[in-house]
């Protein structure tokens, strides 16, 4: 029944931002609060300011979005929710499905988005063929940053194949540092495993994790890449388990780790430590996926509110996010790329410069892949219950490969 | 009773019925309403937010074949037992000992008490380092020269367990052992004194006098750890959140992950009506047991 | 009240000696470990950044540094906004100041009732009642969610003190109905015959005597309510966030390298009200434990 549905929705038509009083307000959900990210908001605002608005933050931390998603939820069901909140992916989909999000046509078309996007970008942020999010930037998830110091002192070399990193990583081990610096949490996880998995190419990639193809997940190639998962296990430190992203990135800045594979909101952590990229620390794709590329959108999507006044400040803020001002400062204090096309990229470093190219390069090939591990190829239920099997072959030992693909494609079959 | 002797003034009728009236109201509407509204959920396949696609009882049946479910599930078993008999024998004894006219008694009593006062997100940071081997409790020790000595539950998915029973078990005890120590305050001490004039001796003093008479705080006790340990969500969120891979969730984080982050609304209602179902096993037999007790008053 | 006493039988003086020493011992090294936690918390707060990196947990700091105590207080960041954690101590008394007074009024009214002025079916509310205190309260956010939309105090300070009050309730209402219980029945009947009402009952016999049971539940429902993280940041605004979410979003707030000593501070003042009631009023709890609220 979609009584429910359109009930909430003519909820939030009537009664949407009751609390706002005074013109052009626009109340923004996010979770961008550390590293960079945090003074990357404060452009927009001052931007708004600069337009006569008032912008009201509303940050909620934690947990990759976890908190985040529950107050959206709150708030939407309430008939009150925010002007904008940062959500992305297929999730933007699906409150699109439940009509909670507003048309932003008139806003792309003035600002020719269709033109200034990728078009791997503006379809995600259109539901029904209609804008209902303003893009912010495009991550690289599939990264490797590595101490080029310890490399030396070990007399190993950047692996180029997870056949290599074995190898590589056995050379430092022996020479006293911990290979890996790796977080156990969920998400990290599952970062990993996709780095891992996208070596075997973008079919098997999309078969898996975008169609989540039955056959794929239980192929031969995906035991292999538990297989290798299980292997890459053995060189991470004790103490693993819990650890925060930006402490492990921590490791390889302070000479402890050799290596991490995180998204490229790492390098805001090595950029705040005074470190300079291809001379203090180096990024390269991770092993055996430099004709991939897997993407993470972080997005704001615009919400049906009714003052007319927060409206006009609500169009505003989607024009601002794709104006190139904005794109620039966040994505150089985030770490990411902007979204838009064909930006003056001079005040990039060199592992940005290679994200850019290789993002034009992998459009062409078809190569360039939404990222499962950060929620852009499935909904949350199908990312969860991949999330649960991976987490949990990580930490169980006595788990073989073929014990887990089995488990993994029933767990996902049974989550949609 | 009362009320049967009440004068017939239609005032006095009423005013304890009207007084009583919004809680009335608010119970049955933001707690039975709910819980029958969640019950209706589990019902049904909604995803990110409720719908109502009457799917039966398959919400169920996904749910026990889930193996993170099974493994909350054992957990919420495993830490309870331990989290309940640490916390009574802790607090029985704690009590106990400071009973016997300590100096400075309201100092340590405040320190044995000062956990509850803490939620785990304030505490949560401190506890994580404390348990983690790097740089915590193993590394202090091996500081101290202890080499050999290691302590990695957090990180051992075997054990980890324990580290939730450990921190939960800080918290709550405290509070225990005053409710404990107010027992033995209440305790009768004529029939302690005709016991030591009998020629009884301390330990028998306690076991045959003092502990029976102290039965219903155990059972008020029991009945408030049971809840702590049912709701625990804050202790695993601040502490391990779920972690090593999924060996250390309990049920409430269960349904919160589920209905909140992974837009799986109708199995996290299920969850969530296993849940109290544990509770009500749990709540009837001291419910019958308050309640008949209250027809001998 | 008598103290059951090892002491007070007659002993030889060096067992008794050894066996006091022994219990102080045992006592002692127990609150040593209680405080652990909380000590690692407030060193960690007095160290600066490079101490915590290369120092062990307990190892103290070189020179007291209190500057992580500023910061956190009234400029380390929460999200965007850098005002430090005071702020959100207003919101959070403007939370907790009236759900308190509300819940324990109506918790002491409620009782009242259900020990003197029982009804046909009082009894059975109540266990309705007492089973209500266990909903997991992750069942009722998105439910609440949508009532408080349509009371139209969503999001609102407001919204939060009702909620607060709902599920507080069944709690003050189950300690005032215990301690009652003890009261005897025949003062209330006297009154009655001599044609008190039923206020007046309860302001002249009732009330004066329940300033133990009245601690007790303030103490309870201040400390639970204070400490509630999750109605907080799943009912509030960006404007009435309470002192919990604040410090949630300044610990997971960073800029390059994590302050250790500024999270522990903030933590520490986003402690300390509830710390002051527990040390400043710890006493009558016990007290009023004593006088009745633990008896089933």
């Amino acid at each position: 029944m979609k009584k429910f549905a359109s009930a909430l929705t003519a909820a939030a038509l009537t009664i949407g931002a009751a609390n706002t009083s005074s013109a052009g307000q626009v109340e923004v959900l996010h979770w961008w609060t550390s590293g960079g990210e945090a003074a990357s908001i404060n452009v927009l605002k001052d931007l708004m300011k600069k337009e006569g608005h008032t912008w009201k933050d509303f940050a909620v931390a934690g947990g990759a979005g976890e908190s985040a998603m529950t107050v959206l939820k709150s708030r939407a069901i309430s008939g009150n929710p925010p002007a904008g909140a940062q959500i992305k992916g297929p999730t933007i989909q699906e409150w699109g499905d439940l009509g909670f999000l507003t048309n932003l046509d008139d806003v792309a078309k003035a600002g020719q988005w269709d033109q200034v996007l990728p078009t791997v970008v503006s379809d995600t942020m259109k539901h029904d063929g209609h804008y209902v999010a303003a893009p912010v930037n495009v991550h690289r998830v599939n990264w490797m940053w590595s101490n080029p110091e310890i490399f030396r002192k070990a007399g190993a070399t950047i692996p180029t194949s997870w056949k290599q990193f074995l190898v590589e990583a056995e050379k430092i081990k022996a020479a006293g540092f911990t290979p890996l610096a790796h977080g156990g949490q969920a998400w990290q996880d599952a970062t990993l495993f996709e780095a891992i998995a996208l070596e075997k190419g973008a079919n098997f990639y999309n078969s898996a994790f975008v169609d989540l193809s039955d056959k794929t997940l239980r192929s031969e190639d995906m035991i292999d890449v538990f297989r290798t998962f299980r292997a890459v296990r053995d060189y991470v430190d004790a103490g693993f388990s819990g650890r925060d992203w930006n402490i492990a990135t921590s490791m390889v800045i302070n000479g402890e780790a050799a290596m991490q594979i995180m998204g490229d909101w790492a390098k805001g952590e090595f950029t705040a430590a005074n470190k300079r990229a291809g001379v203090d620390y180096l990024c390269s794709p991770a092993p055996g996926t430099h004709d991939t590329y897997t993407f993470n959108i972080d997005s704001i999507a615009m919400f049906k509110i009714k003052n007319k006044d927060n409206q006009a400040a609500q169009k505003d803020l989607a024009r601002l996010i794709l104006e190139p001002e904005f794109q620039e400062t966040f994505n150089l204090n985030k770490g990411s790329i902007p979204a838009r096309l064909n930006m003056p990229r001079d005040k990039f470093d060199s592992c940005a410069h290679s994200s850019m190219d290789a993002f034009v390069a992998t459009s062409a090939a078809n190569t360039l892949l939404p990222s499962m591990a950060h929620g852009m190829s499935t909904p949350a239920m199908a990312q969860g219950a991949i999330y649960d099997v991976v987490t949990n072959f990580f930490n169980s030992p006595s788990m073989t490969p073929e014990k887990a693909v089995d488990v993994l494609a029933r767990a996902v079959k049974s989550s949609l | 009773m009362i009320t049967k002797n009440a004068p017939r003034f239609t005032l006095a009728d009423w005013l304890p019925k009207l007084v009583m009236a919004p809680t009335v109201v608010v119970t049955l509407v933001c707690m039975y309403g709910y819980m029958i509204w969640t019950g209706v959920l589990s019902l049904t396949n909604s995803r990110m937010l409720p719908s109502y696609d009457f799917v039966g009882l398959s919400q169920y049946e996904r749910l026990f074949n889930n193996d993170r479910w099974l493994v909350a599930l054992a957990n919420l078993g495993l830490f309870g037992g331990l989290f309940i008999g640490i916390c009574l024998c802790l607090g029985v004894i704690l009590a106990i000992f400071l009973d016997q006219k300590i100096r400075n008694e309201g100092a340590i009593r405040t320190i044995y008490l000062y956990p509850m006062a803490i939620s785990f997100i304030v505490t949560g940071t401190a506890w994580k380092w404390l348990l983690n081997p790097t740089n915590g409790l193993e590394k202090m020790m091996i500081d101290l020269g202890f080499e050999q000595f290691t302590f990695d539950w957090l990180v051992n998915p075997d054990k980890v367990v324990y580290c939730l029973v450990i921190a939960a078990v800080w918290q709550a005890s405290g509070f225990i052992m005053a409710l404990f120590l107010a027992g033995l305050r209440g305790v009768d001490g004529d029939l302690i004194k005709a016991a030591q004039l009998d020629g009884a001796g301390t330990f028998t003093t306690y076991r045959r006098i003092v502990l029976p008479s102290l039965k219903p705080v155990f059972f008020s006790a029991l009945v408030i750890l049971a809840h702590i340990a049912i709701k625990s969500f804050d202790l695993v969120a601040a502490l391990t959140n779920g972690g090593p891979g999924y060996s250390s969730d309990l049920p409430a984080n269960f349904m919160y992950a589920h209905t909140f982050t992974r837009s799986q609304i109708g199995l996290g209602s299920a969850s969530a009506i296993v849940m109290l179902g544990c509770v009500l096993a749990i709540l009837i037999p001291y419910l019958y047991s308050e309640l008949r007790g209250q027809r001998h008053d | 009240m008598t103290n059951v006493s090892l002491s007070t039988r007659p002993q030889k003086s060096m067992v008794a000696t050894s066996l006091r020493i022994a219990l102080y011992t045992v006592l002692l090294s127990v609150a040593a470990l209680y405080l652990l936690p909380f000590a690692i918390m407030l060193i960690t707060s007095l160290k600066d950044v490079e101490e915590i990196r290369t120092g062990t947990l307990l190892s103290l700091p070189s020179t007291l540094d209190f500057s992580a105590w500023g910061k956190a207080w009234s400029s380390a960041c929460t999200g965007s906004t850098c005002d430090g954690i005071a702020p959100f101590f207003t919101n959070s008394f403007q939370i907790v100041v009236p759900a308190v007074i509300i819940s324990t009024v109506l918790g002491a009214l409620n009782g009242y009732v259900l020990s003197m002025w029982k009804f046909r079916g009082s009894e059975i509310f109540f266990a309705a009642l007492l089973i209500g205190c266990f909903i997991p309260f992750q069942v009722i956010l998105l439910p609440m969610a949508r009532t408080l939309g349509w009371l139209g105090i969503a999001n609102t300070t407001s919204g939060l003190v009702f909620v607060h009050v709902v599920y507080g309730i069944a709690f003050t209402t189950l300690f005032f109905r215990n301690f009652y219980q003890a009261i005897p029945s025949e003062l209330v009947k006297a009154a009655r015959l001599d044609g008190a009402g039923f206020f007046t009952i309860f302001r002249r016999i009732i009330l004066p005597l329940s300033t133990p049971i009245i601690v007790v539940t303030i103490i309870w429902q201040f400390t639970q309510i204070w400490n509630d993280f999750l109605f907080g940041v799943a009912f509030s605004g960006f404007d009435t966030q309470p002192v919990t979410v604040a410090l949630n979003n300044l610990v997971n707030t960073s800029f390059g390298g994590k302050e250790y000593n500024v999270d522990m501070a903030a933590a520490i003042m986003a402690a300390l009200p509830t710390l002051i009631v527990y040390v400043l009023a710890g006493k009558y709890f016990v007290r009023g434990l004593t006088a009745g609220a633990v008896k089933g």
